[in-house]
């Protein structure tokens, strides 16, 4: 029971609490591990970290000759900025759509494919946490093994589901999902394949609200429905904070089931990217710019709540 | 329903996402009333959870399309499942709630995963039109031919490395900044390249590896320090076999900061009077971190070890944009689209199979983490 009481996310910060009390004395024999070498070397670390990342977004500003003919260090020596290869950038793209459209795509694909997923599994992992029955333990061991099954193995029968309907034992039981359906076939896959991890995490957080609290609600007349809706849900809600960041980033960031799933019109800010690299891989001025734009929300959301971010992770991974 | 995304996918974008979004939170709405429901006593209720059995089914087969045989076999089912839930042991009600709460995700990984996954099982052992069966030829061709074979020592190189690299240098960037002041923003530069796409960490580190002939300027800053440094500039994602190494790069440059996070946090939950009783007893600065601050931050590096062996594995994005599996750089998940996109099915489910077995090692050790975990609650 302690072992694994130690390992939470709330006794991780309480941890936090603790260790940040007793700072004076652990500062003291901290200092002593720190030597001049230790911190060259994390600058180096952060250094070598950041560098790429910077050169980039130097040489998104700078005018188009200039990206082709000298280096991005050089923005030191002469700097000279522009906004030209983000106006190019946004207008241009394939035949069907420009890098701004598929801007919005990956906004309109991003939002239901976060909230969907997160409160289907909220749902899940509270009967796993909170309703007892026979072979839960299996079954919830078997919903952690498929987060690590392959997404690849069930991108392309999934995709004849969507085409064609789903066909149970020579019994239909859903028709096609038609071509003009436009965004339905990404948030339906990325709302299954987001399901285990979710799951898991938001369960193992659940499972830690005491026994006492949802015992007395019980007593006091509450339904499952009630104790899930205005208990269970408010304190789970830094997890399913973290859990909802985390999945916003992979939808976003996403390519593979993009690439299978988001046709034509469709397509996300991803995707285009990929075509104008295979297309276009040495017009600097447009890679540079467009990777700085299909970059921006996920820092913006990264660098806002990295704080709930990093709890998320935690939550899930320090139980393993 | 296939009738509502298309009456949604004529709306502007955005507006598409909100409306799905409110249609989703009525069809929870209806499902917390339901649970609400399912428990009361009185004959009212009785009669409303045995419609709520037969119309729901009906009402989600209808929504779905569906044909009338599925139609029936759902009344059929309903019926039955109230019958069961009415004698149930732990009280009326008690399925529905539970088959409530867990239908959804259940219903969504059966179709999504579990369905397709035995689908594609069987279809490695078809050929590429999927009609005849052909066996072990499949995985035969990807043995026997070279960019098969290659694609597979690929990902047992990218498997090796890049969680091993990642976790050391993630660890000891943890130890360094641990209570050092400004720690936070040293974190944070790290940690933020997990919040790039793979195709945004592919175009950057292209850009790294950028080349002009040595007549001209370097952009690349990878060869401007080759040509500082008096060498000649390099193909880098061109010149087999180190142009994976490269590739690997990028994913450690990815993978590290999550590294250091977890551990970093995990470092902090070593208890202090360990750390002071092991210098009272004479430990060096090494001796503590090696015989002390390792051992309790076990399960933590066995996690991240885990977690950064299947991105690996699974790696695509960035081999896609960085050199599309060309020279000699493929691995399995590229070469399994690959062949997809070459409407090769049988040889794209046969490489994905590979990769099923690649991975499993890893998920039987964890589940049974998991297992021992939950024999102790």
């Amino acid at each position: 029971m302690s072992d694994v009481k130690a390992e939470t996310p709330e006794n991780l910060s309480t941890h936090a609490v603790l260790t940040g009390r007793l700072d004076g004395a652990a500062g003291r024999t901290r200092k002593k591990l720190s030597r001049p070498w230790a911190s060259i070397a994390s600058i180096v670390i952060a250094f070598l970290w950041t560098v790429p990342t910077l050169g980039l977004f130097i040489s998104s500003f700078r005018p188009r000759d200039q990206i082709q003919s000298s280096g991005w260090w050089e923005f030191f020596i002469h700097p000279e900025v522009t906004g030209e290869n983000y106006v190019t950038v946004l207008q241009s793209g394939t035949t069907q759509l420009t890098i701004l459209e598929s801007f919005v795509n990956s906004i309109a694909i991003t939002i239901p494919a976060t909230i969907v997923p997160l409160m289907i599994a909220a749902m899940a992992a509270y009967a796993f946490a909170w309703i007892d029955f026979k072979g839960r333990n299996a079954l919830f061991i078997f919903v952690f093994a498929l987060q690590i099954v392959p997404i690849q193995m069930a991108l392309v029968p999934l995709l004849s589901s969507f085409s064609r309907g789903i066909n149970l034992f020579g019994l239909q039981v859903t028709l096609p999902l038609g071509a003009s359906a436009g965004y339905a076939q990404v948030w339906i896959a990325h709302s299954m394949f987001a399901l285990p991890l979710a799951i898991y995490l938001l369960h193992n957080f659940m499972s830690e609200i005491p026994g006492d609290i949802i015992e007395a609600a019980r007593v006091d007349g509450a339904s499952r429905g009630q104790i899930f809706l205005r208990i269970v849900l408010p304190l789970t809600m830094p997890a399913i904070a973290s859990v909802a960041i985390f999945q916003f980033l992979w939808v976003w960031n996403d390519l593979l089931v993009a690439l299978v799933f988001a046709d034509g019109a469709a397509a996300p800010i991803t995707k285009l990217l990929a075509e104008i690299t295979g297309t276009r891989g040495n017009d600097w001025y447009l890679l540079t710019a467009g990777a700085f734009v299909s970059i921006i929300i996920p820092l913006i959301v990264f660098f806002s709540l990295q704080r709930y971010f990093v709890r998320g992770l935690l939550a899930g991974s320090t139980k393993g | 329903m296939t009738a509502f995304f298309q009456w949604v996918g004529t709306m502007h974008p955005i507006l598409q996402a909100v409306v799905v979004v409110i249609a989703f939170a009525v069809v929870v709405a209806v499902i917390l009333l339901l649970v609400d429901i399912a428990p009361r006593k009185g004959a009212v209720y009785t009669w409303v959870r045995l419609a709520m059995c037969l119309l729901i089914p009906l009402a989600v087969m209808w929504v779905f399309n569906s044909y009338y045989w599925a139609m029936g076999v759902a009344v059929v089912v309903g019926a039955l499942f109230f019958f069961l839930d009415y004698r149930s042991r732990d009280g009326a009600g008690y399925l529905i709630q539970l088959v409530a709460f867990m239908a959804p995700a259940m219903l969504l990984l059966l179709v999504g995963l579990i369905l397709p996954s035995i689908q594609t099982m069987y279809a490695s052992f078809l050929n590429s039109s999927g009609k005849e069966f052909v066996g072990l030829n499949n995985y035969i061709w990807i043995f026997t031919q070279s960019s098969g074979v290659s694609s597979v020592i690929n990902s047992i190189i990218w498997v090796l490395l890049v969680p091993t690299v990642s976790t050391l240098v993630g660890l000891a960037y943890a130890v360094f900044i641990d209570r050092t002041r400004g720690e936070k923003i040293y974190k944070v530069l790290v940690f933020m390249p997990m919040a790039i796409s793979f195709v945004g960490a592919g175009i950057i580190w292209r850009f790294m590896y950028e080349y002009r002939g040595k007549q001209y300027d370097q952009i690349g800053l990878l060869n401007q320090i080759v040509v500082w440094l008096g060498g000649e500039p390099q193909q880098w994602l061109l010149n087999q076999p180190w142009n994976t190494l490269f590739l690997i790069v990028v994913l450690i440059w990815v993978q590290t900061g999550f590294a250091m996070v977890v551990l970093s946090a995990s470092i902090k939950g070593v208890p202090v009077e360990l750390l002071e009783a092991a210098e009272l007893d004479g430990a060096s600065a090494w001796q503590r971190f090696w015989s002390v601050t390792v051992p309790a931050i076990r399960p933590a590096l066995i996690v991240v070890l885990t977690t950064i062996s299947i991105a690996s594995l699974k790696v695509f994005d960035i081999v896609r944009t960085m050199t599309a599996g060309n020279y000699g750089t493929s691995v399995l998940a590229n070469e399994m689209y690959t062949q997809f996109s070459k409407f090769e099915a049988g040889r794209s489910a046969a490489l994905s199979v590979v990769l099923f077995i690649l991975v499993l090692p890893i998920v039987i050790y964890n589940a049974r983490q998991i297992k021992k975990q939950r024999e102790i609650r």
